[in-house]
């Protein structure tokens, strides 16, 4: 028989509390999803009270704050720690971001922190995205070209403003674990981010393939899936608009 | 140990790290037809390459006359003549034909107007042997890196490169002083792999974490130098650390020198174009050890800007808006966020911040690892690429745009050496048990640490005082006190508390290993500052302000076993690869 509920070991519990020990007068509470794959528990919310007189302004240093001085078992990527690695994407009071450029001032109340939406937990805030990996593989996210010599390939200026607003994606996965569509479908719609990919390479004036990449696309699952929900858009910490280069690949086809 | 499950890999090569130079390595392996891993503690596009903002060098003369001997030239007089000049040679003569080829494999570059790639200008970078500024840095607006990272793993993709990502690397495997390959842990499901290979290449990058104010990412540990140390294997020329001259005040995010490339400049408290006065001719284009050492004495001598007077604004609110928005929309983005500016309307508060190791792992240029035993030699089955290398083309003092480059250029080369000297499908050597339980045995007792001192305490004592001791300027009593200091956030290893024992993501055990890994890099770094008398690119120091060509025209090589350092010299190459260009010979280095 199909079963409706949620199985027993996905409900979340109420987990730790650290009261702060510095005496500080300005205390934050922030909130934590936890889960160890070692240990046979339900994942929990642990509750760590931050000094926010000395914690510098992302939530990425409030998460490193706690980690160097409260509790060093959480765990969570991060790298650049100034949103270009894209390694640090997770979800802040229920929006999608990178905690290196979310500032915590523009968080009301209480910070919760989770993983991004619909992954397949590793542990803590790390998600799974090794299928979104392979779905932007399966874009071929290369320049194919038949021109065989050893000049550049030249390429207007205004041919190259178009790869301007997607060749910047970091992969974070901010958009694609915002969109419904991907939650629902996410093993078959390609979704936001590998779509936005997928256009830089139709989109470029250099690339020779861009017919049989439009074929490849035009599927009811992998692109279709799309409807316009534009959780996508309004996820991106870069300012990207992956609901726009969707909507350009659909026109494209709609045209050819 | 026999707690811990081992896989076994074999492979031709193993590449170690997936940044630019790993990326390109692996590319050309897997061309010629190599069984080729590459092994990443993370996702190839989460590597620091990816914060590369400005650009990548190339004599293309896409902007006017352009000559790679005029770009030889500059590197080796940037280098503070510590560079050796066989491996300038060829970086500076590949330059071209590595940039084309990036641009083939779908690299997006910004273009001039008839098309071809746009180059813009950068410190140090100049025409004729050191004339007028040259334009030979190509750029894909102010994400070069980042452009350069994402289409150098689409060809990785292409080629079918195997990858293992999120594997933390322990060790070297090392036999009759030759290489094995290596033993990694795998961070997803906590098991040990042990990796065998005729040739490991390491591409782990730098080590900038061992400061506390730096534009590296957390994850910039150098693990791969330390497991070189660890394999009694020297590191080279530690003492040249790249304090770029404009990191956001307060936050250390780099803003690119390409900023004053496209004609910002740096102001001090009374509003003056300070830059002027110590370097007349390139100004705010000098190379960052100057800048960086400028921007130092007008701090020291009171022409700070703020409260504190310790840092000073660079300017480019007088550009047109238009192609602050064209090449330079990034670090608009960067500022608005870090330091709260509006680029087009105000300045943005900079101070020289750590930003580069020009020491690393010795290598020639064709990227195998050197040491000396008598004279100098290679380790066979070891090599080095990218910012974890020491090849030396960037000696006392990186030129911007020479990191990018040499990644490509390096990478390229491991591959072809790597690819001379094995053949697909030769047999691998037995390696006894004891190197794996060796490596295992200090895995084993780092995890199980049931001591008092947290490695976040450590590594901020390890980061406070290479920050005070080993900075921009530097003198006997600084690195005696410093020589001292680093030792104790070492010893405070006896004691390590390490809460979390699981194997699956824990970082805590990571942060700890990266943690030994930085502390020996912190110590060779500090010693063989201490060990060099006299002021050299970025190593200047207060009580020996002159170069001295007749006793240092050497590197620095540093062994280091525990906390215990040997420091030996190996002459630098007075000679270039060929008859194409001229040896350059010492001179007095203006800007």
């Amino acid at each position: 028989m199909v079963q409706f509920n949620l199985p027993s070991n996905s409900k979340i519990k109420k987990g730790q509390y650290y009261k702060d020990k510095t005496g500080s007068k300005n205390i934050r509470k922030v909130n934590v999803y936890r889960w160890d794959p070692s240990k046979n528990e339900n994942p929990r919310i642990d509750t760590y009270e931050v000094d926010m007189d000395n914690c510098s302004s992302k939530v990425l240093d409030i998460l490193n704050k706690i980690k160097n001085e409260i509790d060093p078992s959480i765990a969570y990527r991060r790298s650049c720690a100034h949103g270009v690695c894209g390694s640090c994407a997770m979800n802040m009071n229920g929006k999608n971001g990178l905690a290196c450029t979310k500032s915590h001032s523009e968080l009301d109340g209480d910070i919760d922190i989770y993983p991004l939406p619909h992954l397949k937990v590793l542990k803590d805030l790390i998600g799974d995205l090794s299928t979104l990996y392979k779905q932007y593989e399966s874009v071929e996210p290369w320049l194919k070209t038949t021109k065989i010599n050893d000049k550049e390939n030249i390429q207007t200026k205004e041919d190259r403003a178009k790869l301007d607003g997607l060749y910047e994606c970091i992969m974070c996965a901010c958009c694609s674990t915002s969109c419904p569509s991907y939650w629902w479908n996410g093993e078959k719609y390609l979704g936001p981010a590998v779509l936005l990919q997928a256009y830089r390479w139709i989109i470029d004036s250099r690339d020779e393939d861009r017919k049989e990449r439009l074929k490849k696309v035009a599927d009811e699952l992998k692109l279709y899936r799309c409807h316009t929900i534009l959780n996508c858009t309004n996820a991106c910490p870069k300012g990207l608009n992956p609901a726009k280069a969707i909507a350009e690949i659909k026109k494209m086809l709609a045209t050819a | 140990m026999s707690s811990y499950k081992i896989i076994d890999h074999e492979y031709d090569v193993v590449v170690l790290g997936a940044g630019g130079s790993g990326l390109r390595a692996a590319v050309g392996l897997s061309e010629a037809g190599l069984k080729t891993a590459c092994v990443s503690k993370v996702f190839p596009t989460r590597s620091h390459t990816s914060a590369a903002q400005g650009g990548i060098s190339a004599a293309l003369g896409n902007m006017g006359e352009d000559d790679w001997r005029w770009h030889m030239y500059d590197t080796v007089k940037g280098a503070d003549w510590l560079g050796d000049q066989d491996s300038i040679e060829y970086l500076c003569k590949e330059a071209p034909a590595a940039v084309l080829e990036l641009e083939k494999y779908g690299v997006p570059f910004s273009r001039t107007e008839d098309g071809k790639i746009y180059q813009r200008p950068f410190g140090g970078m100049t025409k004729n042997y050191g004339n007028e500024t040259v334009q030979r840095t190509c750029a894909a607006a102010d994400r070069t890196g980042h452009a350069i990272l994402h289409t150098l793993y689409g060809q990785a993709l292409k080629h079918n490169t195997e990858f293992f990502i999120e594997y933390f690397a322990l060790d070297l495997i090392m036999k009759d002083g030759a290489c094995k390959g290596l033993i990694a842990w795998n961070l997803n499901d906590g098991t040990i792999h042990r990796f065998r290979s005729h040739i490991t290449i390491i591409a782990t990058g730098g080590y900038g974490k061992v400061y506390y104010s730096a534009t590296s990412a957390h994850t910039c540990t150098g693990d791969g130098n330390a497991m070189v140390l660890r394999a009694g294997l020297p590191l080279q020329d530690m003492e040249f650390v790249q304090f770029h001259p404009t990191g956001i005040y307060g936050h250390g995010t780099l803003i690119s020198e390409g900023v004053r490339g496209e004609g910002g400049y740096l102001v001090n408290s009374k509003g003056e174009r300070f830059m002027e006065r110590y370097a007349p001719k390139a100004k705010d284009l000098a190379s960052r050890d100057v800048v960086s050492r400028s921007i130092a004495v007008e701090i020291n001598e009171g022409r700070g800007i703020g409260k504190e007077q310790d840092h000073v604004h660079l300017h480019i609110d007088h550009l047109d808006p238009k192609v602050i928005e064209e090449r330079l929309p990034g670090i608009s983005e960067a500022s608005k966020l870090f330091a709260n500016v509006d680029v087009t309307k105000e300045p943005i508060p900079v101070v020289p911040t750590v930003h580069y190791n020009m020491g690393g792992i010795p290598t020639n240029y064709k990227a195998e690892v050197l040491t000396v035993n008598g004279s100098e030699k290679t380790v066979p089955g070891l090599m080095a690429i990218g910012e974890a290398a020491c090849v030396s083309v960037h000696g006392a003092n990186r030129l911007g745009s020479n990191s990018l480059i040499d990644l490509v250029v390096f990478g390229r080369a491991a591959a072809k050496r790597a690819a001379e000297l094995v053949k697909p499908g030769m047999k691998h050597d037995e390696i006894d048990r004891s190197e794996t339980d060796r490596c295992l045995d200090r895995f084993d007792k780092l995890r199980n640490s049931q001591g008092s001192n947290p490695t976040s305490e450590l590594r901020l004592s390890m980061q406070k005082t290479m920050q005070s001791k080993c900075a921009v300027f530097r003198s006997e009593k600084t690195l005696k006190e410093g020589v001292d200091e680093i030792r104790k956030p070492f010893e405070g290893m006896e004691s390590l508390s390490v809460k979390d024992k699981s194997l699956i993501f824990n970082t805590d055990l990571v942060e700890t290993l990266e943690f030994d890994n930085l502390i020996r890099q912190a110590i060779t770094t500090m010693d063989s500052a201490y060990h060099r008398k006299e002021s050299r690119g970025a190593h200047a120091r207060e009580d020996f302000p002159k170069r001295d060509d007749e006793n240092y025209m050497q590197h620095t090589l540093s062994w280091c076993n525990g906390s215990k350092t040997k420091i030996n010299y190996r002459p630098v190459h007075r000679s270039t690869l060929t008859n194409d260009v001229q040896y350059f010979p010492p001179q007095e280095r203006v800007y």
